[in-house]
């Protein structure tokens, strides 16, 4: 007999599933996992999309349910849900540290409040931890990046976007 | 809901989609023709993104009639298209491009805005997550409208050109698609001349400020969805032509 299927066993499974373009950080510590609902044999996962065009969510799906099915659960379904929509507020403290560690300054947080606290386009620089830095492109790499300069490392650095 | 208003609301949801996906894929004709190479990346973030809100709405009408997106997308022909012949018209220069991406930006943000508060709820729930998206769009695209206007004589010449050829083909977006007041009139969605007003108190004073001159006609350079410029089956040409090769492929 397999052992039990539990919901922190999910939760575990699914904090191995990284995200494809942020390799350090997981689809739990990104906030993307919403819910996890075990009914008998079948396990439920509510997921919900970062940037709605992000391409690495087809991925995140895939992977997210292999792993689910690693443990030998056969019956899983993942839906995606819009509601409440995602925001980088939800990105854990860790999540945070790590993306700075990888070299992505991470998201102001903004309460709700994008343009209030967002646009005042002041990100630290990852390397230095300066605040001498000026926005360069509210577009980057990828959907989820923008592009700052840090006028003390005379470099270009990214940043998760706020949303 | 009743049978006609879902039917209407269908073609609402089609309209919104469609609008999104031809205006995402005339930005993406500028990856690796943009002026600078952060400009391209900029629009082909754009592209993204509102090819990401198509398949929202997409999918939306497709919990409505079953129709899957991809097929919507790739196997339609110009004349089952409902977007605005202002996102089909060819790409033009760089003054034209964010031009029409400003007016739509303005038009779609306060359209958000609106749905939000839709009654119906899976709309108002979509419009929540698309909203903060557009806010850095309408960001991008105004400042290049004022950098253009008050630049030089050619940048201001060019995007006033481009104003002047635009501005009937923006007044379209606030045409109602027949029958589309009994969404309003359930709550479902907004009301065009509520909207136009809006738009007109934005954009007016922001295009005189940058030096630009409004033109003051309001009629629309079509009232029909269904009408399409020879552009758009050009673009559908380009567009479609790698998944009409071969219908069963996957990728």
């Amino acid at each position: 007999m397999t052992k039990s299927i539990t919901s922190q066993r999910i939760w575990q499974a699914l904090n191995q599933v990284k995200d494809p373009e942020i390799p350090v950080v997981s689809v739990v510590e990104m906030g993307i996992v919403r819910e996890v609902v075990i009914d008998g044999d079948a396990v439920h996962v509510t997921m919900t999309p970062t940037f709605s065009g992000c391409p690495a969510l087809h991925v995140m799906r895939r992977d997210m349910e292999t792993a689910v099915r690693q443990l030998g659960i056969k019956n899983v379904t993942i839906e995606t849900v819009l509601h409440p929509p995602w925001s980088t507020d939800w990105i854990s403290d860790e999540a945070r540290e790590k993306l700075r560690q990888f070299g992505l300054a991470p998201p102001q947080k903004h309460g709700g409040d994008l343009i209030a606290v967002a646009f005042l386009d002041v990100a630290e620089c990852p390397r230095c931890g300066s605040k001498n830095t000026s926005i360069k492109n509210s577009f980057g790499p990828t959907l989820c990046r923008m592009i700052y300069y840090c006028h003390d490392c005379q470099d270009a650095f990214e940043q998760f976007k706020p949303l | 809901m009743n049978q006609a208003t879902q039917q209407i609301l269908t073609q609402k949801l089609l309209a919104m989609a469609d609008d999104e996906l031809i205006l995402a894929h005339r930005n993406s004709e500028w990856i690796g023709h943009g002026p600078i190479l952060e400009e391209d990346i900029a629009l082909a973030n754009i592209a993204q993104d509102e090819l990401g809100h198509a398949n929202i709405w997409y999918e939306l009408h497709q919990t409505l009639t079953d129709d899957e997106p991809d097929e919507l997308a790739f196997f339609r022909d110009a004349a089952e298209f409902r977007n605005v012949q202002l996102v089909e018209l060819p790409r033009g220069d760089w003054a034209f491009t964010m031009l029409r991406q400003y007016l739509f930006d303005i038009y779609e943000l306060l359209l958000l805005d609106m749905l939000q508060y839709s009654d119906y709820q899976p709309l108002a729930e979509a419009c929540a997550k698309i909203r903060n998206e557009e806010i850095y769009h309408l960001r991008h695209s105004s400042s290049w409208v004022k950098r253009l206007g008050l630049g030089t004589e050619e940048s201001n010449r060019r995007t006033q050109r481009a104003l002047d050829e635009l501005w009937p083909y923006a007044q379209q977006l606030f045409v109602q698609l027949p029958g589309e007041s009994i969404l309003v009139d359930e709550k479902i969605v907004p009301d065009l001349a509520t909207l136009y007003k809006e738009w007109e108190e934005r954009v007016r004073p922001f295009l005189t400020a940058a030096h630009l001159t409004t033109p003051h006609n309001q009629t629309p350079s079509t009232t029909s969805r269904s009408e399409h410029t020879p552009h758009l089956t050009q673009l559908l040409n380009d567009m479609q032509k790698v998944a009409r090769l071969n219908r069963e492929a996957v990728w």
